[in-house]
C-alpha cells in the first residue's frame, strides 16, 4: 500500500473505486448502478473536498468489476467520474466514463406531452451533442438539454 | 416500404418520397381501384380531426377497403383507462393497417413498436404529420412540374407549426431556397435553421410581406393562433400583418400557388379564393390521392 496518510473512506483490497462524482449526484449514481441492491461491501463518502467541484463523492465497491456499458450509464450525472480498478490495494487501471450514443431508461424526457411521460414506457434517447449534453427523444423527437435533464 | 410504418417524414428517403408522389398522380388519374378489397383498415382517432379522418376514409373507400375505428377518444376504451399499448395490441390483431391520430407526441412511434401491422401516423400532437407533408409535396409537384430548385415562402406561425417543419425537412432533398415571414415570437426555431445551415440550404427571414414576394414559387400560409402569445397585446399588434389579400398577388409569378394546410381563419382573405393562384382547396383534395398512394405502398399492393 502506498504512503497515504489518511483516507476519508477506507481503502479496499480488491474492487472498483468511483471517484469525482458530484456530491449531489451520489445517490443517483448508486441507484443507476443498482448498488442499493448489491450484496458486496460498499463504502462511500460524500461532501469531500475537490478542486473540480467544490464537493465530491466517492464510492468504493469491494470485489466487483463493472461492465463498460453499465459504467457509462452514470456519465449522464457524473460526466467527470473516474474509475480506479484496485488489485491488492493498488490502482492497476484508471478509466473515464463517456456518455453513450444511445441512452435507454435513465433519463426523463422534458416534454410533458411526450408519450413516455404518460404511459409506462422505457425512455430512449440518442446523443445529439455531447458537449452540451443534448438528448433527442426517440419517441417525441424533442431535444432535452442538460438544464432540463432529470434522471429517472 | 412494404409493411413499414410511416411515423415521421424522416423515415422516408428522397426516392421513397418521389415514389409516393408519382403514385399519387396515378391514383388521381384513376381513383377507383379495388386494391384494398378484403382489407380492413383501423382508423383510430384519439382526438377529433374531421378533415384528416374524412380524407383517409375516402381514400380507403375509393380503394375498396373497409374501415373500423372511432372518431374521438370518448368513444373508445381509453376513457375506461386502457393504455395505448393495449388498444394497439388488440386492434393490430383485427386490422391489416392502422391509421392513428393521437394528442401525445411520440405516440405513433410507440404504437409502431407495439403493433403487428403497419401504423400510419395521422398526427401525433405537435410532432409529426407525414401524410400532410406528402400531400403538400404532391401539390407542389403538380403545380410546379418539379420539386427541384423552388423558392418556398412560409408565412405565419413558424415556431409551433409542425406542417412547416416537416415540409422544410422533406423539401431539403430538392435544393430549395426558403423565405420565412413571421412575427418575432413565432420565428423558425434555431434547430431547423442549424439543420438548413448544415445542408447548405439558403434561407431568409422577414417580419412582414414585402415586394420580395414577386420571387415566390410557393406561398405556404399558416394560422397565427392567439393562444401562442403570452401577451394578448402582442397578438393584436401582429395578427393583421400576416393576412394575405388578392391585391398582394398582383406582381407575383404566374406559376405561384398559395397553399394552406387548413382550416384557415382570417389569414387568407376570401377575395383570394377566386384567384387562380389560390390552391388550398385542391391541395386538400390531393390529400386523398396521396393517402391512397401511401396505404397501397405500405400494404405492398402497388
Amino acid at each position: 500500500m502506498s504512503n497515504k496518510t489518511e483516507l476519508s473512506v477506507s481503502a479496499i483490497k480488491e474492487g472498483t473505486v468511483i471517484d469525482h462524482i458530484p456530491a449531489n449526484c451520489l445517490f443517483k449514481v448508486i441507484s443507476i448502478l443498482g448498488l442499493d441492491n448489491c450484496d458486496n461491501l460498499i463504502t462511500f463518502g460524500t461532501n469531500l473536498g475537490s478542486n473540480r467541484y467544490g464537493k465530491k463523492a466517492i464510492i468504493k465497491v469491494a470485489d466487483k468489476s463493472f461492465e463498460k456499458e453499465d459504467l457509462n450509464r452514470i456519465a449522464l450525472v457524473a460526466p467527470d467520474a473516474r474509475l480506479n480498478i484496485i488489485r491488492d490495494y493498488e490502482v492497476v487501471e484508471k478509466k473515464f466514463v463517456t456518455v453513450p450514443q444511445e441512452i435507454i431508461g435513465i433519463a426523463k424526457c422534458f416534454n410533458p406531452k411526450c408519450i413516455t411521460n404518460n404511459e409506462t414506457i422505457i425512455t430512449k434517447f440518442t446523443l445529439v451533442n455531447s458537449n452540451v449534453m443534448a438528448l433527442k427523444c426517440h419517441y417525441c423527437e424533442k431535444v432535452t438539454t442538460e438544464e432540463h435533464l432529470k434522471i429517472l | 416500404m412494404k409493411n413499414r410504418s410511416l411515423v415521421s417524414i424522416n423515415d422516408f428517403t428522397k426516392e421513397e418520397i418521389l415514389k409516393i408522389v408519382e403514385l399519387a398522380k396515378e391514383f388521381e388519374a384513376n381513383p377507383n381501384r379495388d386494391l384494398l378489397k378484403n382489407k380492413v383498415v383501423a382508423s383510430l382517432f384519439f382526438e377529433p380531426s374531421t378533415r384528416t379522418r374524412l380524407s383517409f376514409e375516402t381514400a380507403i373507400n375509393r380503394l375498396g377497403g373497409r374501415v373500423v375505428g372511432f372518431t374521438d377518444a370518448s368513444s373508445s376504451s381509453t376513457t375506461k383507462g386502457e393504455t395505448l399499448k393495449d388498444t394497439i395490441k388488440m386492434v393490430s390483431n383485427y386490422a391489416d393497417l392502422i391509421v392513428m391520430r393521437h394528442p401525445l407526441e411520440g405516440s405513433a412511434r410507440y404504437a409502431s413498436e407495439q403493433s403487428n401491422v403497419p401504423i400510419v401516423n395521422a398526427g401525433d400532437g405537435a410532432n409529426q404529420h407525414p401524410t400532410q407533408t406528402l400531400l403538400d409535396l404532391y401539390s407542389i409537384l403538380k403545380t410546379q412540374g418539379t420539386l427541384e430548385n423552388l423558392n418556398i415562402f412560409m408565412v405565419g406561425d413558424l415556431k409551433y407549426g409542425r406542417t412547416v417543419h416537416s415540409l422544410l425537412q422533406a423539401l431539403s432533398h430538392f435544393n430549395p431556397v426558403f423565405n420565412f415571414i413571421s412575427p418575432e415570437e413565432l420565428r423558425m426555431p434555431d434547430e431547423y435553421k442549424f439543420w438548413l445551415d448544415s445542408k447548405g440550404i439558403k434561407y431568409y427571414e422577414h417580419s412582414e410581406f414585402t415586394d420580395i414576394l414577386s420571387r415566390a414559387d410557393i406561398l405556404y400560409m399558416t394560422r397565427v393562433q392567439q393562444e401562442r402569445f403570452v401577451d394578448p397585446i402582442e397578438y393584436e399588434k401582429v395578427k393583421n400583418v400576416y393576412i394575405l389579400n388578392n391585391a398582394m398577388l398582383d406582381n407575383t409569378k404566374d406559376n405561384l400557388r398559395v397553399l394552406h394546410p387548413l382550416p384557415r381563419v382570417n389569414e387568407i382573405n376570401e377575395d383570394v379564393d377566386e384567384n387562380p393562384k389560390a390552391y388550398y382547396f385542391e391541395q386538400a383534395e390531393n390529400g386523398v390521392y396521396a393517402r391512397m398512394a401511401i396505404m397501397a405502398s405500405i400494404l405492398g399492393l402497388v
